[in-house]
């Protein structure tokens, strides 16, 4: 019986692996049948989900309204063009400095405002992300190009060997897909995951317990957009074009509603956050006029239907189903009085 | 004297922001909810408006100023009643969903309401028709300027906000109001019926907006459809700054942002005056993290 029970307990941790491994293998095949407009499809669907986990890390386990992430995904691809086109930097090469300098302006701009609360901070985001923007288009130091932005950034190059063709760049992608989503299991459940998910929930019980809030907190800004910085550099590499729209509010939108649409706090939910807010506009360019209006009409009835998401992580979903109990058992009281 | 009459200036565009700003606030103070939809509510105002000058051109055979008055009653209906679908439609529903959610539906409706307007009314520029932008206007001896259409703006947004000052602070639907943005549940068992208030606060709200949406137009002549983005962000930060869910603070916050915007843009550097106003908002809500006037609050334990 014991050695019964280990082996079933020894499947179900190994089962998930498994699962895992055929989900790498299917994302390896997905795009040798299709087109190189269908690759690149799935390259910018690749790129958005490590986008919105990144987000994630603020949003999802902190508990921190972030509406400015896309400055820090500029800040990456700029630093990136930059680094190419002024020092002849590969652009492989360039990603870790992206890390260290998206993750250092994380930093910088979140440290004196970590203290604000919700909605407050959410504006000051929101205003952070706009100052980066109107910084690019101004050309500021003179060396950002405008509102054109920088041209003629080198493709990675691998030995010697030119990325060129979408299906390279689609699994230089999900390279850092995968790692991106280990990382960010192994991120959840670690001292400091659990502790972002204590500061969303009570921030007062948490720092009674001995959590450094501020640092905590300031953690989440920093590694969230360390990430988007790495993405800045994945998309300069690979569209070798860059301008301050990257940087746009509308994208940033985009990204926080990846997050929200798909289920905050949880991995699955981000790429069906992507599958709604990115691919499937983007195959629908036919409707081109009208896809904002049908994406906005999405949002606001998949909230009315699912308001925790479309694939919630367990735990949030709980809470939210508790606390609508609590709501409907105070409006009974209250039409009862 | 320059600075003087970029003060007048500032002082006009922060009456516009001001306006938008209290439909924030309001929302906010009764919802706990940022209200995104709330500037493409304030740009269909300019559109409406920009529809009905046309039909009264139309009508009349050519602009009157009298044609002005029941065209920005229609727009100010129009837009509320707007104002209290959207909040049946797609806040209602949400009331009991967390933070977040209501947040992406407010989201979803500014989405909505954009692209509407970029299919009716294209993408292109659209100018009011000519006639009805009064020209003018009274120079004071050192060579100060104020246009008529200056006055007309600031007469109409003082009253308006006055108006709407005293309705909150003294009449009876005022006071509920305020009391349901304390607190839902006691206002409950007060007897107010705070469905009802929230109705009454997106009417006002988006009314005043639409307004606003109108005025803009006539006062700028021409906009498009980013004009909901772009004044809408900047109306919020204004009703941040004042200290949201406060209704003097979201006046104050608009004249502080017109006025620092307008003297930024004078002294320092046209391109950068956005940027002055975003540096403004964050350096104001490092020293005081509630904004201006807001109050602050005790975490409760």
């Amino acid at each position: 019986m014991t050695t019964f029970q280990s082996t079933l307990d020894r499947l179900r941790t190994i089962k998930p692996l498994w699962w895992q491994l055929g989900l790498v293998i299917v994302a390896i095949l997905l795009p040798l049948p299709l087109s190189d407009y269908y690759r690149s499809v799935l390259w910018r669907t690749g790129l958005y989900v490590m986008l919105g986990l990144s987000l994630n890390i603020i949003v999802g386990y902190a508990g921190l309204f972030q509406l400015g992430h896309a400055a820090f995904y500029a800040i990456g691809a700029y630093t990136a063009g930059l680094l190419n086109l002024h020092f002849g930097v590969p652009i492989l090469w360039t990603m870790p400095i992206c890390v260290v300098v998206a993750g250092l302006f994380g930093f910088l701009l979140t440290r004196p405002i970590i203290h604000l609360r919700g909605d407050y901070l959410c504006i000051v985001t929101i205003a952070f992300g706009e100052v980066v923007r109107l910084a690019l288009v101004n050309n500021i130091f003179g060396i950002t190009g405008g509102a054109n932005g920088l041209s003629g950034i080198d493709r990675p190059s691998i030995f010697g060997f030119e990325l060129r063709a979408p299906i390279y760049h689609y699994y230089l992608m999900l390279i850092f897909l995968v790692i991106t989503i280990v990382g960010i299991q192994r991120l959840q459940n670690s001292r400091l995951g659990r502790a972002w998910m204590y500061v969303r929930e009570d921030q007062v019980a948490a720092e009674a317990m001995g959590i450094d809030t501020t640092r905590v907190k300031l953690l989440a800004f920093v590694i969230g957009s360390a990430w988007a910085g790495l993405m800045g550099s994945l998309y300069a590499g690979k569209i070798t074009v860059i301008s301050p729209d990257l940087g746009k509010f509308l994208e940033s939108v985009v990204m926080f509603c990846i997050v929200v649409l798909g289920g905050t706090g949880s991995i699955p939910g981000a790429f069906v956050g992507t599958l709604g807010m990115v691919t499937l506009p983007e195959l629908s360019r036919p409707l081109k006029a009208w896809r904002d209006a049908w994406l906005g009409l999405a949002m606001v009835v998949m909230m009315i239907l699912r308001p925790e998401g479309l694939w919630p992580s367990r735990r949030i979903r709980l809470e939210l189903e508790s606390e609508r109990e609590e709501a409907a058992a105070s409006a009974v009281t209250s039409t009862g009085a | 004297m320059q600075f003087i009459q970029q003060l007048i200036n500032g002082v006009t565009i922060g009456a516009f922001y001001s306006l938008v700003a209290l439909g924030y606030t309001m929302v906010y103070g009764v919802l706990k909810l940022i209200n995104f939809a709330h500037g493409d509510l304030f740009m269909w105002g300019a559109y409406l408006g920009l529809t009905g000058l046309n039909v009264a051109v139309a009508l009349l055979g050519g602009p009157s100023v009298w044609a002005l008055v029941p065209v920005i009653i229609v727009v100010l209906l129009t837009v509320a009643l707007a104002g209290v679908l959207v909040e049946r439609v797609a806040y209602r529903p949400l009331r009991s969903a967390g933070r977040l959610a209501p947040v992406i539906s407010a989201l979803g409706v500014a989405f909505i309401l954009e692209s509407l307007a970029r299919n009716i009314y294209g993408a292109s520029w659209k100018t009011y028709p000519p006639g009805f932008s009064v020209s003018g206007g009274i120079t004071i001896p050192p060579g100060v300027r104020i246009s008529t259409m200056q006055i007309i703006v600031l007469v109409i947004s003082f009253l308006l906000m006055g108006g709407l000052y005293l309705f909150v602070q003294r009449t009876r639907i005022g006071t509920a109001m305020r009391a349901v943005s304390l607190d839902h549940d006691v206002s409950r068992l007060m007897g107010i019926d705070v469905n009802r208030i929230i109705v009454i606060v997106f009417l006002i709200g988006p009314g005043l907006g639409g307004v606003a949406g109108m005025i803009v137009g006539l006062y700028y002549g021409s906009f498009d459809f980013t004009l909901g983005w772009v004044f809408g962000l900047k109306a919020f930060i204004a009703a941040i700054l004042g200290g949201i869910g406060n209704i003097p603070g979201a006046m104050l916050g608009g004249m502080i942002l017109g006025i620092t915007e307008t003297l930024g843009a004078g002294y320092l550097s046209p391109q950068w005056k956005d940027v002055i106003a975003y540096l403004l908002l964050i350096v104001i809500l490092i020293f005081r993290p509630t904004g201006l006037l807001g109050e602050r609050v005790a975490e409760k334990v």
